[in-house]
């Protein structure tokens, strides 16, 4: 049955980090001459089996086989003499070289004189091939970011490689770019190549993709799903998955005044591409406004532009009529914005500054904490203390370094910093992501807490459960835009928009008037 | 393209025991002390090796006389106090920039203006010669002052706004500061073609000690002048601001965690170039302190490379201000010991080893090492 005989396959492999399952007996397999989609949530252990398939990670347990023949990889250059290449997230290339620099990097050929034209041609002529348009001559710095990761491309397949791992490879391109990518994925499926495409973007996968593995917790949701076969619908339930919901007994309560007004906001992402596109959204004070959302469609980039870490390219943010956008975040602060971070080691938090140091950023400025150009040092320590118990943070003393806490721990100072000082509004960025389940019911319980005490919440989630069991509402974005807002708790209605539908189901009208 | 490896060939260990390396967790409060305590001593010791070499037979015998030197007579701690003056001023600015991961190399240059600034108001001259010292020395101690924040402002101001790599920036401004100076006292200051400016005025001398000789004639010959004052004051008052002041909780917050300091709502530009600008006015008060209270004039000679040892004494002071004061003091003796070995290169070179052991133990500080036995398969 030599037919039958897969590029790739990996039996129950098992990887485990500090204090984490990545890949639990995960299987896989891809055919000859396929895209196969690995789709899952952050954190489902989607990087981690391709960076055991190519060669980076050793797995705990687990057996591979490329074309029927059993291997086992101690390093990516193992993984490439089977014909294995991987091309990362980020790009692994020398800025100051030229292209065919880049490529040739570390290979045995050629070995004293470069003999750069003869290469030149060689890689034009490889390009020409696979459609894949970049100047051989051209230094990488002059690249644009979908030429530097035909770059990546062209180097795994210089390397020899039959099958063509890309990690999130839409992350960093603009739209156009993406079609480019896809056609440029065409032609080397047409030429014999099998690839695998990490993704968590529905549409993307629909679009590009031959079959479907889909992760969840570093398991796979079942057996792989031919995309001819099955719906975004359907693929969004087996990625979030349906767990036990929460018990939280929430007050039914009408909120109050308007008290955070997003109105027309647009923003660029880092790489300077458009993140946000004319976001509107209203919170009232004694509110919980859900946003959903699959990750990397504008989240982060509201939260920053509300709590003025980042620019807004039109439109603006006010809190109780003040503006926030566009100024220091100093202004935020002042009109008592508390925010909680997504990246909580990165932004929220000073690594090695002690507990009280970190409890008492937002509050140093102002009495009692400060006196004049002093900190009252006294006071400040009786306050980290005072809050230490309250929020129960586990910690030798006030004076541990907070690279020292863990996850949760770290959380809960953060809380205690931005809920203690009562504020008006709340932008909570994935607050309960990574937590264990005890902590996470804390962090809930903390945030009903302040919808109860008048605060306008937004709450950034990924956790659909979460945003039904707390939220009065949920807004749902999608690439940089609101598709709708639903005031009933429907599940699918969410679901549906997250994964890119405009219009809400008739049905959904139907309830509302019936 | 490439040739097959064996890819499942089981290696044998080679050692019977394994070096493991594990992230430390904790730090433990006497590590770092005894880091810096051994990098001083790893430093003596490979100092005594060099100097057997070139010919000294009985190194820790003469290591042994020089302290009882340095440290056996008034004169002798006097001179030593004098040399650690200008040390104290120049470690608390490199601490207080490296405090904000501000790689300040420029206290050489900082030291140089702050010295011209204050010379200017002696030689254009801005204060006549008769001017009473009382107003003569701050007017001095400002011109210096605000020389040196100047020379920290532009490297300052250009990381900030541009993100100028400060590093390239103020070693590049050590050399023109250097020219600047050599210019005048070449040309514009020259005394009779020499180059060096002609001796300040009485007034414009930090007094000594000496100078009491004739009411108390135990100071008589003691060089030790006002400008000793000024390195503790300073110290105190940067210990305050970096760990008692919300400017310096600032500055620890950045320098630790920059975007924590833009979450937490600082103005991270406007506090990086404020700290170039302290920094750069105590390199420059040391400069002042230098020409007012040792040279006495302005020449070439001033700074046997202050600015640079005080990137060493902040580094094994761990950028604690005070303790920027005890190290000061032992690098002073150490200077002094390269003048009475008479082959200065050795103190050079323990000075140079001192901070190689430091850079290295930073590993140490964060790892942990241990040795564990291999288990027979």
């Amino acid at each position: 049955m030599p037919e039958a005989v897969s590029a790739v396959e990996m039996r129950g492999i098992v990887k485990r980090f500090p204090g984490v399952l990545a890949n639990d007996r995960v299987d896989f397999d891809l055919r000859q001459g396929e895209i196969h989609a690995l789709l899952g949530e952050n954190g489902a252990g989607k990087s981690t089996l391709m960076n055991v398939l190519a060669g980076l990670y050793r797995p705990e347990d687990g057996a591979i086989w490329v074309h029927g023949a059993p291997v086992n990889f101690r390093s990516p250059r193992d993984a490439i003499v089977h014909g294995i290449g991987m091309v990362h997230q980020h790009f692994m290339l020398v800025p100051s070289l030229t292209v065919t620099e880049n490529i040739l990097l570390g290979l045995h050929e050629p070995r004293f004189l470069m003999q750069l034209p003869a290469y030149h041609k060689r890689i034009a002529a490889l390009e020409e091939r696979f459609g894949l348009g970049v100047a051989p001559e051209a230094k990488i710095w002059q690249l644009s970011v979908g030429e530097q990761q035909r770059v990546e491309v062209l180097k795994m397949l210089y390397r020899g490689a039959e099958v063509l791992v890309m990690d999130e490879p839409t992350a960093v391109l603009a739209p156009q770019e993406v079609d480019e990518l896809f056609a440029t994925l065409r032609s080397m499926t047409a030429e014999g190549k099998s690839i695998v495409l990490i993704s968590h973007k529905l549409n993307e996968v629909m679009a590009i993709s031959d079959r479907i593995t889909v992760l969840r917790k570093g398991r796979t949701a079942g057996p792989p799903l031919d995309t001819g076969s099955t719906s975004r619908e359907a693929l969004a339930e087996l990625m979030v998955g349906r767990k036990v919901l929460f018990e939280i007994s929430k007050d039914i309560q009408a909120p109050g005044d308007l008290v955070m007004s997003i109105e027309n906001v647009s923003a660029e992402n880092d790489q300077g591409l458009p993140a946000l596109g004319g976001v509107s959204l209203q919170i009232r004070s004694g509110e919980i406004l859900g946003l959903a959302g699959v990750a990397g469609n504008g989240q982060s980039e509201l939260a920053e532009v509300i709590t003025g870490l980042r620019p807004c390219t039109a439109g603006q943010v006010t809190i109780n009529g003040k503006q926030v956008s566009n100024l220091p975040a100093r202004v935020a602060i002042d009109a008592n914005v508390a925010h909680i971070p997504m990246d909580r080691t990165g932004v929220g938090s000073s690594p090695n500054l002690s507990i009280t140091d970190n409890l008492i950023m937002k509050a140093y400025r102002q009495r009692p904490i400060s006196k004049g150009w002093s900190i009252d040092g006294r006071f400040a320590r009786r306050h980290a203390t005072k809050l230490k118990d309250e929020y129960e943070i586990i910690a030798p003393s006030i004076d541990t370094q907070s690279r020292l806490l863990s996850g949760g721990n770290l959380q809960r100072v953060i809380l205690a910093r931005e809920m203690s000082g009562k504020p008006q509004a709340i932008v909570a960025v994935q607050p309960t992501r990574g937590l264990d389940v005890g902590a996470i019911e804390g962090v809930q319980r903390l945030l009903l807490e302040q919808r109860r005490a008048g605060a306008a919440v937004l709450l950034i989630s990924e956790e659909l459960e979460e945003l039904l069991s707390l939220a009065d509402r949920i807004a749902v974005i999608y690439e940089g835009e609101i598709l709708g807002i639903v005031e009933d708790q429907d599940q699918e209605a969410v679901g549906l928009m997250m994964a890119g539908h405009r219009e809400i189901p008739a049905k959904e009208g139907e309830r509302k008037s019936g | 393209m490439a040739t097959t490896e064996r890819i499942d060939a089981r290696r044998r260990p080679a050692l019977p025991f394994k070096i493991q390396v594990e992230p430390r967790m904790e730090v433990p409060r006497w590590l770092p002390i005894t880091v810096s305590v051994a990098a001083v001593l790893i430093a003596l010791v490979l100092g005594a090796f060099a100097l057997r070499l070139a010919g000294e037979p009985h190194p820790f015998k003469a290591f042994a006389a020089i302290a009882k030197e340095l440290f056996g007579s008034w004169g002798g701690i006097t001179d030593v106090l004098v040399q650690a003056t200008p040390l104290i001023l120049v470690g608390l600015a490199c601490s207080v920039a490296f405090s904000m991961k501000l790689w300040n190399i420029g206290a050489e240059g900082q030291f140089f203006i702050g010295a011209f600034a204050a010379s200017a108001i002696v030689l254009t001259p801005v204060l006549s010669a008769e001017t009473p010292g009382w107003i003569f020395i701050p007017v001095m101690m400002i011109a210096g002052v605000v020389g040196g924040a100047l020379w920290g402002f532009v490297p300052g101001y250009l990381k900030a706004k541009f993100n100028v790599n400060e590093v390239i920036t103020t070693l590049m401004m050590n050399y023109i500061a250097i020219e600047w100076n050599n210019y005048f006292i070449f040309g514009v200051w020259s005394e009779g073609g020499f180059q060096m400016s002609p001796r300040f005025p009485r007034t414009a001398w930090l007094p000594r000690l000496a100078d009491y000789a004739r009411e108390i004639p135990e100071f008589s010959g003691l060089t030790l002048h006002l400008g000793l004052l000024f390195g503790p004051m300073a110290a105190v008052i940067v210990w305050w601001i970096l760990y008692r002041s919300k400017w310096g909780y600032e500055i620890r917050l950045a320098g630790d965690n920059p975007r924590a300091a833009r979450y937490a709502g600082t103005n991270i530009t406007r506090n990086m170039i404020l700290v170039m600008m302290l920094s750069g006015a105590l390199a420059g008060l040391a400069g002042m302190a230098q020409i007012g209270g040792v040279v006495r004039r302005m020449q070439g000679s001033i700074s046997s490379g202050y600015g640079f040892t005080g990137i060493i004494i902040a580094w094994l002071a761990k950028l604690n201000p005070l303790i920027v004061v005890v190290v000061s003091i032992l690098f002073g003796a150490l200077i002094l010991a390269g003048r009475e070995i008479g082959r200065s290169g050795i103190s050079m070179l323990i000075q140079g080893i001192i901070l190689f052991a430091l850079i290295a133990s930073e590993f140490l500080l964060r790892n942990r090492v241990r040795i564990t036995r291999v288990r027979e398969a």
